[in-house]
């Protein structure tokens, strides 16, 4: 089995959807990172069979409602001394702010470039979102 | 206490403060020259970035019933609005200047985002491109309950343009909170009420609702038929314009269908969608709809001013 070495301080972004770890990195922008960050795809996983993984070394502020809108799913250990200090269990946002932009072209948020992008979340199980401006339904990209 | 607030979308009252909105609304309908002086030294501002002849007359209308002034542009180019200033700087200077105001604008959500920078100044909704139009509500309600003494525990058709028509959606969300309503929604499939309606208001409210695409066979249940003009500046193509402008035109033979008590309600302006044929039915109550609008925007402006 390939090994990957444990982290010492830093967070671990746990049951990514196998195949998603990669985009979750971009999205992350974790290629520019100057740390230490290891992506593990396909990782067996007893809930999961397959799943990926991503290993940052480093303390970073993780936007935990970005995350629990692609994927309420994915888990988050924050690690400390080698040991998991912490388990963030994510869940859909109720209200997102500058994630997601609405695409109705009439909106006024498509002209006041200055107003935020809020969402209100519509069904939890659709993942589906209205925007506080325009009332327009949307399901945001998830993985 | 309607106080100070703001006047944006229909949930933004509750339905006790609705009630005490249009009581004041029944008090001006029967003695409006009580209430001729109630306004001295405010000033109402009236922004229009998009045309409109009742909404804006109907608002300066009231306030001068009131006794207060106006001050305002009927569109935009006249104002600083060509330079390039954003809504926020508008209306923050507005509230300088005026103790009121009333928006309309063609981007939905636009007088949202405005009431968002204001301080004190109570702003209201006069219709955002084709999302909400609470006052026009207002001037619906007003009159069903002249006409027929309540809101609840009555059969509501609407007609024509339920996808951008934006005083269909003010009055569907506004209707929501009351028990018994029965909509029947006719439109074309292309024309249909927008998902958060269907799904979050009326879906989530449990109201009973029938979307159909002919008017003939319920015009009979119906206790008051909402027409509404297919509007062109809401289509971005012109042939979709042209092959679904025609599809409901109201007329004396399909008023026959119509029930003894089944009155016609429009906001006005229509196109071709009512025959003028139909003007002279004692059941077309479009134009007195339009006065009673100007009465209720009085007791708007009278309950935000916190004058009553």
């Amino acid at each position: 089995m390939l090994q990957i070495t444990s982290i010492e301080k830093g967070i671990v972004i746990d049951h990514i959807p196998a195949g998603f770890g990669i985009k979750l990195f971009h999205y992350l922008k974790l290629d520019k990172a100057e740390y230490t960050v290891a992506l593990i795809n396909n990782a067996y996983s007893d809930k999961m069979v397959r799943k990926d993984i991503i290993k940052i070394n480093n303390e970073i502020d993780l936007d935990v409602d970005f995350l629990g809108l692609i994927n309420p799913d994915i888990t988050i250990n924050v690690i400390e001394n080698g040991k998991i200090v912490k388990k963030v269990k994510l869940k859909v946002p109720e209200k997102v702010t500058n994630v997601i932009q609405c695409k109705n072209p009439r909106c006024v948020t498509s002209i006041e470039n200055y107003a935020d992008h809020i969402f209100h979340l519509v069904d939890p199980e659709k993942r589906s979102y209205r925007c506080e401006y325009c009332d327009d339904i949307v399901i945001p990209y998830s993985i | 206490m309607l106080k100070g607030r703001h006047l944006i979308d229909p949930s933004d009252f509750s339905r006790a403060e609705f009630r005490e909105l249009f009581d004041l609304a029944h008090q001006i309908v029967k003695n409006p020259e009580s209430f001729y002086k109630s306004c001295e030294g405010k000033i109402l501002a009236t922004l229009f970035y998009e045309p409109s002849t009742r909404t804006r007359f109907s608002f300066e209308a009231a306030m001068l019933r009131l006794g207060g002034s106006i001050i305002g542009f009927s569109e935009p180019n006249s104002s600083s609005v060509a330079k390039g200033e954003s809504i926020a700087d508008t209306i923050r200077t507005i509230e300088c200047y005026a103790d009121i105001a009333v928006m309309r604008h063609p981007k939905e959500g636009a007088p949202r985002v405005a009431s968002q920078w204001l301080t004190s100044m109570p702003l209201i909704n006069a219709g955002d491109g084709g999302h909400q139009h609470p006052t026009q509500t207002l001037t619906d309600i007003l009159t069903v309950e002249l006409l027929k003494g309540s809101v609840e525990n009555k059969v509501y058709g609407f007609c024509g343009d339920l996808k951008f028509g934006r005083t269909v959606h003010s009055f569907i969300k506004f209707l929501s909170n009351y028990e018994g309503i029965k909509l029947i929604l006719i439109s074309p499939e292309e024309l249909r009420v927008p998902e958060y309606i269907r799904e979050e208001i009326i879906k989530k409210n449990n109201i009973e609702c029938v979307e159909v695409d002919k008017m003939e066979p319920y015009m009979q249940e119906i206790d008051f038929l909402y027409m509404t003009r297919v509007q062109r500046e809401r289509f971005f193509n012109e042939e979709d314009y042209i092959r679904l402008k025609d599809r409901f035109i109201l007329d004396k033979e399909k008023m026959k269908y119509a029930g003894a008590g089944t009155y016609i309600l429009h906001p006005l302006p229509r196109v071709n969608e009512i025959s003028i044929e139909v003007d002279q039915d004692p059941r077309a109550q479009y134009f007195q709809q339009a006065k009673n609008g100007m009465y209720v925007r009085m007791a708007l402006i009278l309950k935000l001013l916190g004058i009553y």
